[in-house]
């Protein structure tokens, strides 16, 4: 030990023998009680945050891996946690399904813009149907009012509340186009959001670390964070659900459209399609040559936004 | 090199701690302050945490705010330690080199700030390890994030060792082994320069908001970090010229000032093409700019704010071209000019880049966003911490250095 140091502590000695006991007495009493508020915080908590069967589901959920490396028996693993969760905490009966993608299928999809009257039924079907949260009216599909003159929506109303539709003025929906260049999958760290074979762009709710890199890539306003702890009226929770899709999300969580995942697998339309009173949205598989979207894209005008971006979107606008 | 570690390091901490902890009254008012601060922090992320980010002012249109504002502008600080470093390894510059120390100090502290930013950010921090490799997935090397992750914690990682490594040394009297740092010094320098271009990189490389895709955003993000970050180091430097017994050469003031004027003039020069570029034929890539200097539809809540950030950018910089005081040590004159050059750059780059980004929205709409007393409440813990953190390591690193040189 250097003589400079030995002298310093002579000079300070007096008090410093006592002094530094003092202070290792009260680190030691100081861990054991932060120790012991630890303990019986973690303890106590369990009582409030739910019984000892709802801890050890959300333990095992914590740990799960990302949905593209489970292997089937995880998928029904995980998926039996949810539903089990989902009947503790709601008292709701759902089932969530793991449907692979169909072979052969491109998903792709058409807006009429001559048809759409801006009655918004398919934003109503869709906010029922993929369990959306109410309380800050989280909406996938906005519709624009716009005057003739221009076809972007950038320049349309998209707060519009009044009844529809006004003389003069045409209306157009977007949501998550569904690119198949898509920025926010390059854009995501922890590849929690990927395209699916069958064209459908997901995210993997609960591997997502909500650091909302994907929402400043995206150049459609494609995609939705959730702020806060979603809510859903039990009553109008959509029971058949997908673990890609319409399942109960979490704070924390980004999401998006799925094209309706837990029914386009399962042979159905998505439900903004099937709600649209007039017909204005097309739905089907680009690679079957006799479906309708095929038609649209070979006998309409059609365009699609922001094509100068290089997104390829798989969402394509046309007038009749 | 020679004996048992442990022995070694135990006083070396034990020491630290001591002398930490030691001070007047006024600096035991100042530990209180930046506590309390901190203590309000963790309360503020607390509800945060709890309720979730609506706590908030954030949303799906400016869905970066405040935490992600100071991040981007803290890593240019960090960045700029390397302003110093590069002088004294590479030039030999006798006079930096005995501040190379507080420079380091200064980029440890904001880069501890960058990451607390970050995670504060996040929606879901529990699932932070979802970015780790093997356990989890690393988007790497598609995702400009991970690459960021990358950047800034193997330059924390550069800048603790080495000057730990130094400062161990001069505590024990030993010389440290240059050829055992040198090499990492060389690599902090070209790293430093990575690392804000790679955090500039993070917004350059996004088509979807022309605000951000130009080519001129990295080499602006190093000039104007050229210019806040040995600003800031320059004040620290008058502190503690002025408050302790280590006492510093008017040529370190110098030729920091050099720096900083340099790389001031730079960023006004790329500031300027940058307003050109966006209002001599304005398009719609411009409506972004606009909102930010004169308002969009009403919403002009950013305007004071970035007219008031060039203004003091503007003045800051000629007080230090011009230097009315006529030598560099003139402190009455220096020390403001600094600091409203750094704080004028800070809002520049902080809320005056993210949210023009960010607004109008990919479908054209225009909000206004302002941060709330959450955001406000863990910013200023997290700016406390960072104060803390440059403190804690630069007072016990003054007093090794003053004891070695004395021997």
């Amino acid at each position: 030990m250097d003589p400079s140091r030995k002298s310093k502590s002579m000079h300070t000695g007096e008090g410093l023998p006592s002094k530094s006991q003092g202070r290792r007495r009260f680190l030691k009493t100081a861990a054991k009680a932060a120790a012991l508020g630890g303990a019986a915080m973690v303890t106590g908590c369990g009582g409030a945050m739910g019984s000892n069967e709802v801890m050890g589901l959300r333990w095992k959920e914590y740990f799960k891996k990302h949905y593209r490396l489970m292997t089937p028996e995880e998928k029904e693993q995980t998926v039996a946690r949810l539903e089990r969760l989902a009947k503790i905490k709601k008292n709701v009966d759902v089932q969530i399904g793991t449907e692979a993608p169909v072979e052969g299928v491109l998903y792709g999809y058409a807006f009429n813009v001559s048809r759409c009257e801006g009655f918004m039924e398919c934003v109503a079907a869709c906010v029922k149907e993929n369990n959306l949260d109410r309380k800050s009216n989280t909406q996938y599909i906005r519709i624009f009012e716009l005057e003739h003159g221009q076809m972007s929506p950038e320049v349309g109303d998209g707060k519009f509340f009044h009844e529809v539709p006004v003389a003069d003025h045409f209306y157009m929906g977007v949501q998550c186009y569904h690119c198949d260049n898509p920025p926010c999958v390059k854009a995501c760290p922890t590849k929690a959001t990927w395209k699916e074979p069958d064209g459908i762009v997901v995210v993997d709710y609960d591997w997502c670390i909500g650091c909302r890199y994907c929402i400043a890539a995206c150049p459609y306003y494609g995609r939705r964070f959730n702020w806060n702890e979603p809510v859903v009226p039990k009553a109008e929770v959509t029971k058949k659900q997908h673990y890609l899709g319409n399942r109960l999300r979490r704070r924390g969580q980004m999401e998006k459209c799925t094209f309706c995942v837990q029914r386009s697998r399962n042979g159905r339309l998505p439900a903004c399609v099937e709600a649209c009173p007039t017909g204005a949205r097309v739905f089907g598989n680009l690679l079957d040559p006799n479906s309708e979207i095929r038609f649209v894209l070979q006998n309409k005008k059609v365009y699609r936004f922001k094509e100068d971006l290089g997104t390829d979107p798989k969402f394509w606008y046309f007038i009749d | 090199m020679e004996k048992s570690s442990i022995k070694e390091v135990i006083p070396f901490i034990k020491d630290t701690i001591i002398w930490n902890l030691k001070g007047g009254i006024v600096y035991q008012i100042y530990l209180c302050v930046l506590t309390a601060l901190m203590m309000f922090g963790i309360y503020a992320y607390l509800v945060q945490f709890n309720v979730g980010l609506a706590a908030t002012h954030m949303g799906n249109i400016v869905s970066w705010g405040f935490y992600i504002s100071n991040f981007t502008f803290l890593v240019g600080v960090a960045a700029a330690a390397v302003m110093i470093i590069l002088p004294s390894y590479i030039f030999k510059d006798k006079d930096l080199h005995k501040v190379v120390i507080i420079g380091e100090v200064v980029a440890i502290g904001a880069l501890v700030m960058c990451l607390m930013f970050v995670f504060v950010d996040l929606g879901g921090p529990l699932q932070a390890w979802h970015m780790l490799p093997v356990i989890g997935m690393f988007n790497w090397p598609t995702s400009l994030l991970t690459w960021d992750v990358l950047v800034l914690n193997g330059y924390l990682a550069l800048n603790l060792m080495v000057p730990a490594y130094i400062l161990y040394c001069h505590y024990h009297h030993r010389k440290p082994n240059e050829k055992l740092y040198r090499p990492f010094v060389f690599v902090a320098i070209f790293w430093a320069f990575g690392i804000h271009l790679v955090t500039a990189f993070l917004y350059q490389g996004l088509p979807a908001r022309p605000f951000w895709n130009n080519p001129l955003m990295g080499p602006r993000f190093l000039a104007s970090a050229f210019a806040a970050g040995p600003a800031l180091i320059t004040v620290v430097l008058i502190i503690v010229h002025n408050m302790t017994s280590f006492k510093i050469d008017a040529q370190v003031f110098h030729k920091l000032r050099r720096i900083i004027v340099i790389a001031a003039i730079i960023n006004l020069i790329m500031l300027f093409s940058e307003i050109f570029k966006e209002f001599y034929l304005p398009t719609h890539h411009s409506l972004p700019a606009i909102y930010l200097y004169f308002g969009l539809e009403g919403h002009n809540s950013l305007v004071p704010w970035i007219w008031t950030a060039i203004g003091m950018n503007l003045l800051g910089t000629l007080t230090l071209a011009f230097n009315p005081g006529r030598s560099s040590n003139n402190f009455k004159v220096v020390l403001p000019a600094c600091i409203l050059l750094f704080i004028g750059i800070w809002i520049e780059k902080g809320m005056g880049l993210i949210v023009p980004g960010l607004v109008p929205s990919p479908m054209g709409e225009v909000v206004d966003y302002a941060p709330s007393w959450v955001e406000v409440g863990i910013t200023m813990g997290i700016l406390a911490l960072g104060v803390f953190v440059v403190t804690v390591l630069l007072k016990p690193a003054l007093i090794i250095e003053q004891r070695y040189e004395g021997h």
